[in-house]
């Protein structure tokens, strides 16, 4: 994560989100997974509190991100680009 | 060529069947929320997608050469409408009926991020009425049908979709059934 801030964010939508894991597959350096099966941020990646739901990405992971939002079953996924 | 056309028809359709299945199994599996051994749920997920669009494809291969086939006699409208066959008209038309439902299942998967979950699941669920209506068709309708292969290979795909729905519907299910279970438990929540 670079000084100008994140690439990108990964806005989960936990109205949608079942815990299927397939983005915690794709981004396993951004997210990891609760005992639930949940998404959650890493640990490193949240410095505020929008930073759980907005999941900062580094620029090399946007492709990954961008396959996580076409794949979630729940379409829970969203790119919020700055 | 009329033979070549009814060889070619009958083979796609066959291996239409076996591609289905695995559409169906994997399907379900990717609804379970689990990998397959060594392969992701990515992974999992898009073996679905890509083996049901081949399924497709097949179906192409199967329904084109009939049209051309002096026996089926099969027309354009007998490819959407059921029932209507000059062959095995009840057997055919399943073959049809199975048709038009892969065409809404494929048709609202691929629009699945325009549509919305609840509409592509409504829909999707229609693939549990396609599969075997296609495996009655191609038993009732197939010049192979009552053949042993073709009966053992039916006995063997049949077995595998009851296994994997009844898998479906039992409780551990989901990948995260027995942890969900537990954290509910734990709250005093009980399932509705």
């Amino acid at each position: 994560m670079n000084a100008g801030g994140p690439a990108a964010r990964l806005h989960i939508d936990w109205t949608r989100c079942d815990g299927r894991g397939l983005c915690t597959e794709l981004l396993p350096e951004a997210l990891g997974r609760d005992e639930w099966g949940y998404p959650v941020a890493a640990p490193g990646r949240v410095r505020s509190g929008r930073d759980a739901t907005d999941v900062p990405l580094t620029g090399a992971e946007l492709a990954a991100a961008m396959d996580a939002e076409n794949l979630c079953p729940l379409l829970a996924l969203r790119i919020i680009r700055p | 060529m009329d033979d070549a056309m009814w060889a070619f028809a009958r083979v796609s359709g066959l291996l239409d069947m076996v591609l289905l299945t695995g559409s169906v199994l994997l399907g379900i599996l990717a609804r379970s929320g689990r990998p397959l051994l060594a392969i992701p749920r990515v992974s999992v997920t898009l073996l679905h997608r890509n083996i049901s669009l081949l399924a497709v494809v097949f179906l192409v291969f199967h329904v084109v050469p009939l049209l051309f086939d002096s026996y089926a006699q099969l027309n354009l409208v007998d490819v959407v409408v059921p029932f209507l066959g000059s062959y095995k008209a009840f057997w055919q038309g399943l073959g049809t009926v199975s048709l038009d439902l892969m065409a809404a299942v494929v048709a609202t998967a691929l629009l699945r991020r325009r549509l919305g979950t609840r509409t592509f699941k409504a829909v999707h669920w229609l693939s549990y009425a396609m599969w075997p209506l296609a495996m009655a068709h191609s038993m009732g309708n197939g010049t192979d049908g009552t053949s042993a292969p073709v009966v053992a290979a039916a006995i063997v795909l049949g077995v595998a979709v009851l296994a994997a729905v009844a898998w479906r519907v039992s409780a551990g299910f989901l990948e995260t059934a027995a942890a969900r279970r537990a954290g509910n438990a734990r709250n005093g929540w009980t399932r509705p």
